[in-house]
């Protein structure tokens, strides 16, 4: 489990633009650099990243070998009910995690 | 064998170093790298701000801002944007899917680059136009330096 750091507000107003900044732990290992051996480590990087808004897709990212180790993502999102952000990346070697927060919609 | 031959041959030799010298992409690249993003459709200069570093001290780590102005409604809002390198092995840097429901078209992120090139954001906008910006950085400390095979 690589270590993920999300954050977000944990109330909004309804309407309100709110800014998600996510951040996990990952070498995004290019498969261009040799390792001490002389021979070249094998690619491993994040292709993927989505983020779920009780269910429905609100953004999504595909990654190459050109964004930095430890992916940060920052985008916003309309925030339209109480529910829960979920959070998931995925990746080569069976790299898989999901992360989730709430998040409390109060009134305009 | 005579001194013409040797040097034909060492010629050839260093062509073939040339060519095992790991693969950078070029300007023809990225141009088609982009124009597989649009499907063909040349993308128009305006309405996106890509914001990042002129000079930029480390290369392993380059945070970048691109910011689209649209209203963001499901009419008209930006469905995805990219970005593109010119001098990186790939050209591909990321590719940021949006909706009506993002409510901002502003994406942050940190990237890599080899060495001093040029960079372009692309906004695939909900009506199936494209809009575009382009910038220069410079490079000091270059990511990928260990990648030189040896």
């Amino acid at each position: 489990m690589a270590r993920a750091l999300i954050h977000m507000p944990a109330t909004a107003k309804r309407g309100e633009v709110i800014e998600i900044r996510a951040l996990i732990g990952h070498p995004m290992e290019t498969g261009y650099r040799p390792g001490a051996d002389g021979k070249l480590i094998p690619r491993d990087i994040i292709r993927k990243f989505v983020c779920r808004y009780n269910g429905e897709q609100v953004f999504g990212a595909e990654l190459h070998q050109a964004v930095s180790a430890n992916p940060y993502i920052s985008f916003f999102t309309i925030a339209t009910e109480t529910g829960t952000l979920e959070f998931t990346w995925e990746g080569d070697q069976g790299f898989a995690q999901t992360e989730k927060m709430n998040l409390t919609v109060g009134p305009a | 064998m005579k001194r013409r031959d040797m040097l034909a041959a060492a010629g050839t030799g260093l062509a073939m170093l040339a060519l095992v010298r790991p693969a950078f992409a070029t300007t023809e690249e990225m141009a088609a790298a982009i124009n597989s993003f649009t499907g063909g459709v040349k993308p128009t200069e305006d309405r996106v701000t890509f914001d990042i570093a002129q000079l930029i001290d480390n290369g392993n780590a380059v945070p970048v801002t691109i910011a689209v102005d649209s209203a963001m409604t499901a009419a008209d809002h930006v469905s995805a944007i990219a970005i593109f390198n010119e001098r990186n092995p790939q050209t591909d840097v990321a590719v940021f899917t949006l909706g009506p429901r993002a409510g901002k078209a502003q994406v942050s992120t940190r990237i890599r680059l080899a060495t001093s090139q040029k960079l372009t954001a692309v906004a695939r906008m909900s009506d199936g136009s494209y809009r575009s910006a382009s910038v220069s950085v410079i490079v000091a400390l270059a990511a990928c330096i260990e990648g030189e095979a040896p």
